[in-house]
């Protein structure tokens, strides 16, 4: 048997402490992850470190800042009255995500740490860099309608699956870290990276670290924002491609806009260009239709996913649009 | 038949032991000794095996047998000649080093826990020479040969290619990828000897005596040396028709280590263990006067199979008889790849068929600029103009009616893309399905007794469509007797021989059975009555009490007549669909289904609303989600997890308007009754596809349909 120590801890200090001492030990909270990679045998943590009795459950509105704790489970956060009301991007991609079932167990630390959904790196009889360097990348001549078309490189073409972070790269969220020496904060957008020739790392985050909890600021963009999410089926599939677009409109102009997609790279896609070019011009179709062109500017497929290269700017169009007739 | 057969309010006589999780499925028992099994998989998909070394999983805690072509157990059927008693070309387990295709078992551990057992699987280490193999299907389409029986090979009325000739001429190709089954519950057995000489088995399975007959010819044993349990089985659509060669493992294993093994296979092996629909690809030739007279059809199939077995299925079959063409021909071959076997799945080689005939009967309605009904209605065929003899019932018209109504046909346009609301393209679709409607042979046990309950027994089964509550209400109609004092056995290999519950017949053949024994207690009691100087309108109690009897009993078996040689037996499905389709993101949505069935008197309202339902869930699923991705480079499944491999969920089902049309068949069966499992799907995916191009222009020939395609 593949056994594995199994501990509780219940300060975020404690938790962070036993990681320190073991290379291979791993937190879980959900599991909705983590557990699926363990029967796979795409991981064999050595130690599991259970850190749902730590007090990260809080979802408030500090100041001008809302912040939500690690083990804030997808429901909570995407019922909670204050983020439907004020972020409701984030509300929506929360719950375009997965199943109910499931994002009553998943927290907010562990979406953002779940790893790809690439088959070839699910299945350990194939090769996949991600999970084994230097075995090769499966996908890039084979099954890859799924993966990315930005930010790839030549050992993944993989992209991170996550509906919430999409949301959280829009609204310009910022990560707190917490390590043996305390505690860190960096920029939702700089928290996962991109795949370059080490795609087995997938964010910034370092061994010895836990995620304490994501801090929002309060925007301008709750009227008027739209998560769309294009899929296989209805619910309860990962995205071909998603878009959270947000805007600020003042008559038809726009004042303030935010733009992420997801589907399509190695994390969360966030468009600034696009949205330096809509920002002050009027919300209109033409307009949105060139920041969709801008947006693709440097993309690329590997085949199957060809049709990425148009439904992500239709995609960008429809968000949009969306997000512009809420009001 | 009277009127007194339909209650509407029956509900399924299980329907609270499955809810409350009293029903027991054949993974959920337990035996005293009980073991463990999991498969040590095939990683190469074609080539032999050059060594299996299994020590560290030997030694490891808990495990009492690797079993393998090494060291299996004899079987006697496996050593026999290669024809009988075990079926030509079924693959053999652990009998020799050959590898057919990826994920082949190529050994099983056995262990007291199952996470030892899984463990252990791990620590086998197996050595393969690999060949070269062949997965894809358009690269090797031209290996493609008529199957052994030539009778399905070829058919030809009139001229062969006719339509060519025509005014209006329609010629394309339709292509459904690979599906899989995939019912929530998994496959496989718990089998435990009962003596050197004797086994029993919780199996899942479409028919106990089948899986009896396999396991006593594979293992030389006598019919009633196997005991064979499986009373609820977590749906099959197919995939449990046959006794797989994963299942003779089980019984193998568990003579090897002389207690109960139980194995229950995983989600990815439900991809290559227990079968799929195979890849198909079909060529359609319609040729019309301007009038819109059909004047040819022509209809090409190549199915897919394994290396090692010929499965055919009727893919070009509904093309012979559906349309009063003076033309018709057909050709089926196979393509054998280096897959498992496939094996019929729900509405079978026919829903592959219907989905392209269906399909080019749209685009010829849209070429003649004609209403895709009308078109249909032009070319009806009163009678089977493939047998020349007449339908024992057909109302299709009439269903086509009800049918368009009830959707609201007439909101529809014949040109594409002039519905919108939004950016949502509005569309309408309808096509046609059939089945034939056969009946089999069947014995039931009947048993009255005097405190009026009526037990009756029959080796059938029911794999979801309510098989019980279909006979408690034939025999209530019968007999009178409250369908809560009626209680249907099954699943069960000692009850009286039925057959296995596939090709939408369980209700015909076992039902007549009900209802024949059933009339024989009738009669039998009436006997008694009049004997007794009683009349048959007393009570139960009172007539066997006199004559100091507590039950009467009968066994009837029950054989169609030659009615069936007579007439054309088919049930009829209409399928109306209403389609959104989003101009930006090509997400297509069903909004509005219309389901009309023709298929008899219906016995059980309920159940049978729930098979239409079920079908157009299946539908859906073949027109816009479902499809198994094999990676060719190394012939694997890629998507082989209910993530990866969608089937619809209730957020892709709108609401389903069933209309029956209700009207007894006179040659049947006594009941009227026609079969109804797999028109429900049959032709459904058609509908689908003719709304999409209603709704946007575009004809997609490839299924699913997925908005990549759309986009494209
Ligand atoms: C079938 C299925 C469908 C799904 N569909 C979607 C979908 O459509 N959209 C979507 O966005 N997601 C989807 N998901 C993924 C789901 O959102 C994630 O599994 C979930 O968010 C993970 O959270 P968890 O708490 O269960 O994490 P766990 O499984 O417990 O952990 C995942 C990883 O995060 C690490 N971790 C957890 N908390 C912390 C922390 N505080 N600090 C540092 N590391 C931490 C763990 O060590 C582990 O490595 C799907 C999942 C499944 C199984």
């Amino acid at each position: 048997m593949i056994n594995f120590q199994y501990i509780r801890t219940t300060t975020s200090k404690a938790a962070v402490d036993s990681l320190g001492k073991d290379k291979t030990a791993k937190f879980i909270a959900g599991g909705t992850n983590l557990v699926d990679l363990m029967k796979r045998g795409v991981t064999a943590p050595e130690k599991l470190i259970d850190i749902n009795n730590v007090p990260l459950k809080q979802i408030e509105l500090k100041g001008n800042i809302l912040h939500i704790g690690a083990l804030a489970t997808n429901a909570a956060v995407a019922e909670h009255a204050v983020v439907k009301q004020r972020f409701p991007l984030l509300s929506q991609a929360l719950n375009a995500g997965a199943s109910a079932q499931l994002r009553n167990m998943a927290t907010v630390g562990g979406n953002m740490m779940q790893r790809t959904r690439c088959g070839y790196f699910y299945d350990i009889t194939m090769p996949c860099n991600k999970r084994e360097p230097g075995t090769g990348c499966g996908a890039k001549e084979g099954y890859n309608r799924m993966h990315a078309i930005f930010g790839t490189s030549e050992a993944c073409i993989a992209v991170h699956p996550s509906d919430m972070c999409i949301a959280l790269a829009a609204l310009d969220a910022q990560v707190v870290i917490m390590n043996p020496k305390g505690e860190r904060k960096i920029s939702f957008v700089d928290f996962h990276r991109l795949p370059g020739a080490t795609p087995e790392k997938d964010n910034n985050l370092q061994a010895n670290e836990m995620i304490i909890r994501v801090e929002i600021p309060l925007n301008t963009l709750a009227e008027n924002s739209y998560y769309l999410k294009v899929r296989d089926r209805a619910s309860y599939a990962f995205a071909l491609v998603s878009v959270a677009a947000g805007l600020e409109l003042k008559s038809n102009r726009i004042i303030k806009v935010r733009l992420a997609m997801g589907g399509v790279a190695h994390k969360p896609w966030r468009l600034t260009e696009a949205e330096a070019f809509l920002t002050g011009k009027d919300a209109t179709e033409v307009n949105f239709k060139l920041a969709s062109e801008i947006a693709l500017k440097g993309s690329k497929s590997f085949g199957q996913n060809n049709f990425k290269l148009k439904l992500a700017p239709n995609s960008i169009i429809e968000a949009l649009n969306q997000a512009k007739s809420k009001a | 038949m009277k009127n007194s057969l339909l209650k509407d309010d029956t509900d399924r006589v299980d329907g609270i032991d499955k809810v409350t999780g009293k029903a027991k499925y054949f993974a959920e028992y337990q035996l005293p000794g009980i073991t463990y099994g999991v498969l040590v998989p095939s990683t190469i998909t074609k080539g032999t095996i050059t060594g299996i070394d299994s020590k560290a999983a030997e030694r490891a805690p808990g495990v009492l047998a690797v079993v393998s072509h090494l060291n299996r157990p004899e079987v006697k059927g496996y050593e026999a000649s290669n024809t009988k008693p075990v079926p030509n070309g079924t693959l053999k387990i652990f009998y020799t080093d050959k590898i057919a295709f990826n994920g082949q078992p190529v050994a099983m551990v056995v262990a007291d826990t199952y996470e030892r057992a899984v463990y252990a699987a791990a620590l086998v280490k197996v050595s393969y020479n690999k060949e070269i193999h062949a997965t894809d299907f358009d690269e090797n389409i031209s290996k493609a040969k008529p199957p052994r029986n030539p009778s399905s090979a070829f058919y030809v009325r009139g001229e062969a290619e006719a339509y060519k000739n025509s005014a209006v001429t329609i010629e394309q190709e339709y292509i459904l990828p690979t599906e899989t089954h995939n019912p929530m519950e998994l496959h496989g057995m718990l089998a435990h000897w009962d003596t050197e000489n004797r086994v029993t088995v919780y199996a899942k399975t479409q028919g106990v005596k089948a899986t009896q007959n396999t396991i006593s010819s594979t293992f030389m044993i006598p019919m009633e040396n196997v005991q064979v349990n499986s009373e609820f089985v977590g749906g099959g659509f197919g995939m449990a028709l046959r006794t797989w060669p994963v299942e003779i493992a089980v019984v193998m294993a568990a003579k090897k280590v002389k207690r109960p093994v139980k194995l229950v296979i995983t989600r990815d092996q439900m991809f290559t263990l227990v079968g799929h629909r195979p890849h198909a690809w079909q060529k359609i030739g319609l040729g019309a006067d301007q009038d819109g007279v059909l004047k040819g059809i022509t209809h090409h199939a190549i199915g897919q199979t394994s290396s090692y077995e010929d499965f055919t299925e009727n893919i070009v079959n509904m093309t012979k008889f559906m349309y009063k063409s003076p033309n018709v021909n057909t050709s089926y071959k196979i393509l054998p790849l280096d897959v498992g076997t496939p094996i019929w799945m729900r509405g079978p080689g026919e829903a592959t068929g219907a989905f392209a005939l269906e399909s080019a009967m749209d685009e010829m309605a849209h070429a003649l600029k004609m209403d895709p009904i009308a078109f249909r209605l032009k070319n009806y065929a009163e009678t089977d103009p493939e047998k020349n003899r007449p339908f024992s019932s057909k109302y299709v018209d009439e269903a086509y009616k009800l049918g368009a109504d009830k959707l609201g046909w007439s909101k529809r346009k014949n040109e594409p893309r002039q519905n919108k609301e939004g950016q949502w393209l509005v569309g309408y679709g309808m096509s046609t399905g059939v089945f034939s409607a056969g009946r089999g042979k069947a014995t039931v046990r009947g048993v009255w007794y005097a405190d009026g309950r009526l037990l009756l027994q029959s080796a059938s089964s029911d794999i979801g469509p309510g098989t019980g509550t279909g006979m408690v209400q034939v025999a209530h109609g019968v007999l009178g007797v409250p369908v809560n004092k009626i209680t249907f056995e099954l699943g069960d290999s000692s009850l009286p021989p039925a057959p296995s519950q596939g090709g939408s017949a369980t209700m015909s053949t076992v039902g007549s059975a009900v209802h024949d024994a059933c009339t024989a207690l009738k009669n039998n009691l009436a006997e008694l009555a009049a004997n007794s100087g009683m009349s048959v309108t007393d009570p139960i109690a009172e007539i066997l009490k006199k004559n100091n009897l507590p039950s009467i009993e009968v066994t009837k078996e029950s054989s169609p007549g030659n009615d069936q040689s007579k007439y054309s037996m088919y049930s009829f499905s209409i399928h109306f669909v209403e389609v959104k389709v989003h101009e930006l993101t090509g997400v297509v949505k069903v909004s509005k289904i219309v389901s009309v069935g023709d298929s008899g008197k219906i016995v059980s309202p309920k159940t049978a609303r729930s098979q239409m339902v079920g079908g157009a869930v299946g539908g859906i699923g073949m027109a816009l989600t479902e499809e198994s991705v094999i990676d060719h480079r190394y012939g694997k499944f890629i998507n082989n997890n209910f993530a990866d491999y969608h089937v619809p969920v209730n957020a892709d089902v709108p609401d389903i308007d069933v209309i029956f049309i209700n009207k007894p068949d006179p040659y049947t069966n006594p009941m009227g009754a026609k079969g109804m499992g797999e028109i429900a799907l049959i032709g459904f995916s058609a509908a689908v596809a003719n709304a999409v191009f209603n709704a946007t222009g575009k004809r997609i020939r490839t299924l699913p349909i997925t908005p990549d395609k759309i986009l494209s």
